[in-house]
C-alpha cells in the first residue's frame, strides 16, 4: 500500500491527538498541587538546563549513562530526520531531496551515520538491561519494548532510504555510497524488482512505529523524554532541600494526605521519573531491606495521582489513600518511617526529583493530624517538648559537662563564639568526652567561646525529620529569641544535624547566623597557626573517615575534615567505597537515632562492616549520631580493638598530649 | 454518663530543687507537667468516651496557672474542664483536697451531668501519699477501686464495672456497681498525644474556674485551715559530694591510676 496523504493524514492526526491528550490528561494534574514559585533564577536554571538536560552530567557519572548520553543526542538529531518523514507523509512536496546540495549532501550523512549509532546504542542498552540491569526489576517488557521500537525505526529508516537509492541511475547512483553510506549498503539487500514492496513496507513500519512510540511516552517511564528537561528546569535550588514552615492557625492542614498537598512541582516529579534506579541503589534503607525504595514512593506517587486526579478534580473525595497500612494505600506507614533523611537519591537523580521531600508531610500528617507514629517516638516527642531534650533530662543537666573546663558562659558583647553544644554534646556519656576534647581544643587555640548552659534548647532536627513541625517550631522559636537577645552571630557546633538546623533551617525564621562545623573551625584554627601540633597522633593507626550524610550531603563539607585528619595523623584518612557525595548513612538521620530498626539488617552494621573491610585501627567521624551508631556497630560485630573516635579527639591527640 | 479524670499540675520533679536554707522546694522557672499517674488517668477516661461516647471533663484543683495542665487535657479531648481555684483552698493537704474536689464532683452530678466514674492517677509524683482518691470516694460514697491496671467490663446500663487491681506479685478482678471511682497505675495504657489541631482548638476552649463563692465550702474545711497534716521539714538526701579526679580525656591512662590508687586505699578493691 502506497503511502498517500490522505491515507496518512488522518492517521498522523488521530495519533497526534490522542498523544495530546494523553499528555494533557497527565500534565493537568499537577494543577492539583499546591503554588509554587520555580521561575526565579532563571540564570541559574537555564545554566542547570545546559549542564544536566543537555550534557546529562549526571546521567554519565555512571558508565551506561554514556550510552543514554548518546540516544539523547541522536534523538535529537533525528528529530530533524523524522519531522521531514512526517511532513513528506503529509504534503509530498516537502523534502530534503529540495534542498541545495550543499546542505542536502552533510544533512543525509549525518542522519545516515546517526541512526546506525542509534541501532548499535540501543542495541547496547538492550544487552545490557538483558545482562546486567540497574535493578533486578528493570528488566520490564516497556524497557525492552521501547528499544526494540527505537530499534525498529532505524531500520525502517535504512529500508525507506535504501529503496530511494535503489532507484538511482547512472552517475547518481555512484555518488549514493557518498550521500548515505549505510544505507547504501542496504541496497544490496534488497531482491531485484522488489524496491517499491521494500519502500512502502519500510515506511508504513517506520510510520506505525513512529507513532506509537509517540503514544506509548505518556503512557510510560518514557515520558521523562517529556518532562525531564522542565522538570531540570524547575529543580529547587536551594541546598539542601528544606521543608516549608507550617502555620499553626485554626483551620490549616498540616502535613498531608492527598496528593493535594504537594507543590505543582512536586506533582510534576511524579511524570519525570526515568525509573533509573539510581536512587533506589544509593538508599541506605532499601540497601538494608526495608520497605522504603525512592524511586517506588515516585512511581506510587504517579499511581495514586492518576487514580485519585479525575475526583480530585470534581473535590471529590481521593477513593485511593496516599497513605496506606500494609498495602491498602500507595504509601506505607512502615515506609515513611523508614526514611533517614540522608539525601543520598536527592543526590543521585539525574533529574532532580526531591523524592526524600515528599516523604516528610506524610511524617507531619501522621503525627500533627493523627498523632500516629511508632511508640518509641511519644517519649522522645514529650521530652523535647517538656525538657528540651530527647532523653528527658533535667535542662538545669544541660551546662554541668562544664564545670571540668571551667565556668563558660556566653556573654553578649564579650564571647565571640556562641558554643552550642547540642544535646547529644551535653547529655551523652561519649559525646561528653568529644564536647571536653573540643573545650580543650578551643582553649588551647584562644577562641573565645562561651556556653548558653541551662538555657540552650534542642535544635529541633531530629523533631522535624520526623513531622513534628509544631514542636519544632516552638524550640526554634525559643532558640532564636534567645539567639537574638544575647545578640548571638557566630555559632560553633560539633553536630552535623545542629549545623544544618540553625544554618539552614533556622533562615527560614529570618535570622542568618554564621554557623562553623568544629572541623570546620579545628582545620582553620591549625593552618592559621593559633592550633599547634607538637605531635601527630601515629597510635591511632589506619583511620577511615565516614562522611556523616548531614555534614557532607547536606552541607557540602567532605574536604575540611579530610585535611584536618591528614595534619593530625601525618596521612590522609582511608576511604570507604561509598564516601563523600556517594557516603551511606549510619542509619540515625531523620529521626530514626530515636527509633527502632526491626526490618532488614540494621544500617549501622552495614556501614560499620565496611568500614571495618578497609582493616582500620581507628574509624572517625564528626557527628555524634554517627559515632554512637558506629560504636555500637563495632561492638556488635565483635570489633572493639577498633576504636570509634571524633575528629576533636584525633585533633586532641596531636594537639594536647 | 459523665466520666471525671482528676489531674493535678505538678512540678517536674526530676527539675526540681530543694532550697537548703528555707526547706522548700524551689519553684522559680521548674516547668509544670500533668502528674503522670493522672494522665493515665485521663486516658482511661477517653478510650471510654472512644468506645462509649460519654463525655470527660477533667477536674483539677490548684492556682490559676494550672489552668495550662487542663488546656493539655482539652487537646487530648477532654469535653469540659474545670478548675477549682480559690485562694481559701491553697495550702491543702489530702484531707482538705479531697473535700474541695468530692464537692465539685457532687455538684456536677446532681446540677449538671450525672457522673458514672471519677479515675484518678494512684498518687501524685510531688506528695505520693496516693490518699486523694479514696478520699473522695470516701466522701461520695462511691465504690473505690484503687491501682487499677484494666478496666476489663464497663456496662453502663447495668451500671456495673469490672477491673483489675495490680497487688503485690498477684492480680485482682473486682466487679463494683457505678457509681466508682478508680485510682490508676501506670500499666493501665499508654497515653495519646495530642494533634495540632485539637491543640489549637484547647487554646481557645473555655476552661471553668470554681472558686469558693461557687461550692460554698466551710473554709475552716479546706485550705490550710482544713489541713491537719503540717509538713515539719523537706529535705534532700544527702549524698556525699562526688570528685573529679585525673583528666579522661587528655590522660585516661592517669586517671585510671588515681582512681585504682583511690579504690586500693579504700580496700575496695577485689583483689
Ligand atoms: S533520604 Fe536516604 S533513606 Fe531517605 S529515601 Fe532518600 S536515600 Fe533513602
Ligand atoms: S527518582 Fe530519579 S534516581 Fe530515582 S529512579 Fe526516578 S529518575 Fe532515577
Amino acid at each position: 500500500m502506497t503511502p498517500t496523504p490522505t491515507l496518512f493524514a488522518p492517521i498522523l492526526v488521530a495519533a497526534v491527538a490522542l498523544f495530546g491528550w494523553n499528555c494533557w490528561r497527565r500534565l493537568s494534574l499537577t494543577a492539583l498541587g499546591q503554588p509554587d514559585n520555580r521561575l526565579d533564577n532563571l540564570r541559574l536554571r537555564a545554566g542547570d538546563t545546559l549542564r544536566y538536560a543537555f550534557a546529562q552530567l549526571r546521567v554519565v557519572r555512571k558508565p551506561y549513562g554514556l550510552v543514554h548520553l548518546t540516544i539523547f543526542w541522536c534523538f535529537l538529531v533525528l528529530m530533524i530526520a523524522n519531522s521531514e518523514f512526517l511532513l513528506n507523509g503529509l504534503f509530498p512536496a516537502v523534502s530534503f531531496s529540495r534542498l541545495p546540495d550543499g546542505l542536502f549532501i552533510p544533512l543525509m550523512q549525518m542522519i545516515d551515520v546517526v541512526s546506525l549509532i542509534t541501532l548499535a546504542a540501543v542495541t547496547i542498552a538492550m544487552v545490557r538491561r538483558a545482562v546486567a540491569p540497574p535493578y533486578p526489576e528493570a528488566r520490564t517488557f516497556e524497557a525492552f519494548f521501547i528499544l526494540f521500537l527505537i530499534a525498529t525505526l532505524m531500520l525502517a529508516s535504512f529500508g525507506i532510504n535504501a529503496a530511494k537509492l535503489s532507484h538511482l541511475h547512472g552517475s547518481v547512483a555512484a555518488l549514493a555510497g557518498t550521500i548515505m553510506p549505510i544505507s547504501s549498503l542496504v541496497v544490496a539487500l534488497i531482491p531485484p524488482g522488489q524496491a517499491r514492496l521494500v519502500y512502502d513496507l519500510s515506511w508504513w513500519t517506520h510510520a506505525g512505529a513512529l507513532l506509537l512510540f509517540l503514544n506509548l511516552l505518556p503512557l510510560s517511564k518514557h515520558f521523562h523524554i517529556v518532562t525531564a528537561i522542565p522538570t531540570i528546569f524547575l529543580r529547587r535550588h536551594e541546598q539542601p532541600v528544606l521543608p516549608q514552615r507550617e502555620e499553626f492557625v485554626t483551620g490549616n492542614r498540616f502535613g498531608t494526605a492527598d496528593v493535594t498537598g504537594y507543590s505543582w512541582k512536586e506533582l510534576l516529579d511524579a511524570f519525570a521519573c526515568t525509573e533509573c534506579g539510581r536512587c533506589q541503589l544509593a538508599c541506605p534503607a532499601n540497601a538494608t531491606g526495608k520497605p522504603l525504595n525512592p524511586r517506588r514512593v515516585i512511581h506510587d506517587l504517579k499511581l495514586n495521582l492518576l487514580n485519585n486526579g479525575p475526583a480530585l478534580k470534581r473535590r471529590q473525595a481521593a477513593p485511593l489513600p496516599l497513605i496506606g497500612n500494609r498495602g491498602d494505600g500507595s504509601i506505607d506507614t512502615e515506609t515513611i518511617w523508614s526514611c533517614t533523611t540522608c539525601g543520598a537519591c536527592l543526590e543521585v537523580c539525574p533529574v532532580f526529583i526531591e523524592q526524600m521531600p515528599k516523604l516528610i508531610p506524610l511524617r507531619r500528617h501522621l503525627v500533627e493530624m493523627e498523632a500516629r507514629f511508632p511508640e518509641e517516638l511519644l517519649n522522645l516527642f514529650e521530652n523535647m517538648e517538656g525538657r528540651s531534650n530527647p532523653w528527658g533530662i533535667a535542662p538545669t543537666e544541660r551546662g554541668k559537662w562544664a564545670t571540668l573546663v571551667g565556668e563558660r558562659t556566653f556573654e553578649p558583647g564579650t564571647t565571640e563564639y556562641l558554643f552550642f553544644v547540642g544535646c547529644a554534646g551535653s547529655f551523652d556519656a561519649r559525646a561528653k568526652q568529644v564536647t571536653l576534647a573540643l573545650a580543650l581544643l578551643l582553649d588551647k587555640a584562644g577562641v573565645s567561646w562561651g556556653i548558653l548552659g541551662k538555657d540552650e534548647k534542642c535544635c529541633g532536627d531530629s523533631l522535624r525529620r520526623l513531622g513534628n513541625e509544631y514542636v519544632f517550631d516552638k524550640l526554634a522559636q525559643e532558640n532564636i529569641a534567645l539567639f537574638k537577645e544575647r545578640g548571638i552571630k557566630k555559632v560553633i557546633v560539633q553536630c552535623p544535624h545542629c549545623l544544618t538546623t540553625l544554618k539552614n533551617d533556622y533562615r527560614q525564621y529570618g535570622i542568618e547566623l554564621e554557623v562553623i562545623h568544629h572541623s570546620q573551625l579545628l582545620l582553620h584554627l591549625v593552618q592559621d597557626g593559633r592550633l599547634a601540633l607538637p605531635r601527630q597522633a601515629t597510635e591511632l593507626g589506619r583511620l577511615v573517615y565516614h562522611d556523616s550524610c548531614y555534614l557532607g550531603r547536606h552541607n557540602g563539607i567532605y574536604d575540611e575534615p579530610r585535611q584536618a585528619l591528614a595534619l593530625a595523623t601525618g596521612a590522609a584518612p582511608l576511604e570507604m567505597p561509598r564516601s563523600r557525595e556517594e557516603g551511606f548513612c549510619c542509619g540515625a538521620g531523620g529521626g530514626r537515632m530515636w527509633m527502632e530498626e526491626f526490618t532488614g539488617e540494621r544500617i549501622n552494621l552495614n556501614r560499620a562492616k565496611e568500614a571495618l573491610a578497609q582493616g582500620p585501627d581507628t574509624v572517625c567521624t564528626a557527628c555524634p549520631y554517627c559515632l554512637t551508631m558506629l560504636d555500637d556497630g563495632m561492638k556488635d560485630l565483635q570489633a572493639s580493638t577498633v576504636q570509634v573516635k571524633d575528629i576533636a579527639e584525633v585533633l586532641a591527640e596531636a594537639a594536647l598530649r | 454518663m459523665l466520666i471525671v479524670a482528676c489531674i493535678k499540675q505538678v512540678p517536674d520533679t526530676t527539675q526540681v530543687k530543694i532550697d537548703p536554707v528555707t526547706n522548700t522546694l524551689v519553684r522559680e522557672g521548674i516547668p509544670f507537667i500533668m502528674n503522670p499517674y493522672d494522665s493515665h488517668a485521663l486516658e482511661a477516661a477517653l478510650q471510654l468516651k472512644d468506645r462509649f461516647g460519654c463525655r470527660v471533663a477533667a477536674l483539677s484543683m490548684g492556682p490559676p496557672n494550672a489552668e495550662a495542665t487542663l488546656r493539655k487535657a482539652l487537646a487530648l479531648g477532654a469535653d469540659r474542664a474545670i478548675l477549682l481555684s480559690d485562694r481559701c483552698f491553697g495550702g491543702a493537704d489530702t484531707l482538705a483536697t479531697s473535700n474541695v474536689l468530692a464537692a465539685a464532683i457532687r455538684k456536677i452530678s446532681q446540677e449538671q451531668e450525672p457522673v458514672g466514674l471519677v479515675l484518678c492517677g494512684k498518687q501524685t509524683i510531688d506528695g505520693d501519699t496516693a490518699q486523694v482518691g479514696p478520699g473522695i470516694a470516701v466522701r461520695l460514697g462511691y465504690q473505690q477501686l484503687t491501682l487499677v491496671d484494666q478496666i476489663e467490663e464497663l456496662d453502663m446500663p447495668a451500671k456495673r464495672l469490672v477491673v483489675r487491681r495490680k497487688l503485690e506479685g498477684r492480680h485482682e478482678r473486682v466487679q463494683a456497681p457505678l457509681p466508682a471511682l478508680v485510682t490508676v497505675v501506670r500499666e493501665l495504657n499508654r497515653p495519646r498525644y495530642p494533634t495540632v489541631p485539637m491543640r489549637l482548638a484547647a487554646v481557645d476552649a473555655p476552661v471553668e474556674i470554681w472558686d469558693n463563692q461557687l461550692l460554698q465550702l466551710d473554709t475552716q474545711a479546706v485550705g490550710l485551715k482544713g489541713s491537719p497534716t503540717w509538713v515539719a521539714r523537706i529535705f534532700s538526701p544527702q549524698r556525699a559530694k562526688g570528685e573529679i579526679i585525673g583528666n579522661g580525656c587528655t590522660d585516661p591512662e592517669g586517671a585510671v591510676d588515681l582512681l585504682l590508687d583511690k579504690l586500693r586505699a579504700k580496700d575496695l578493691l577485689p583483689l
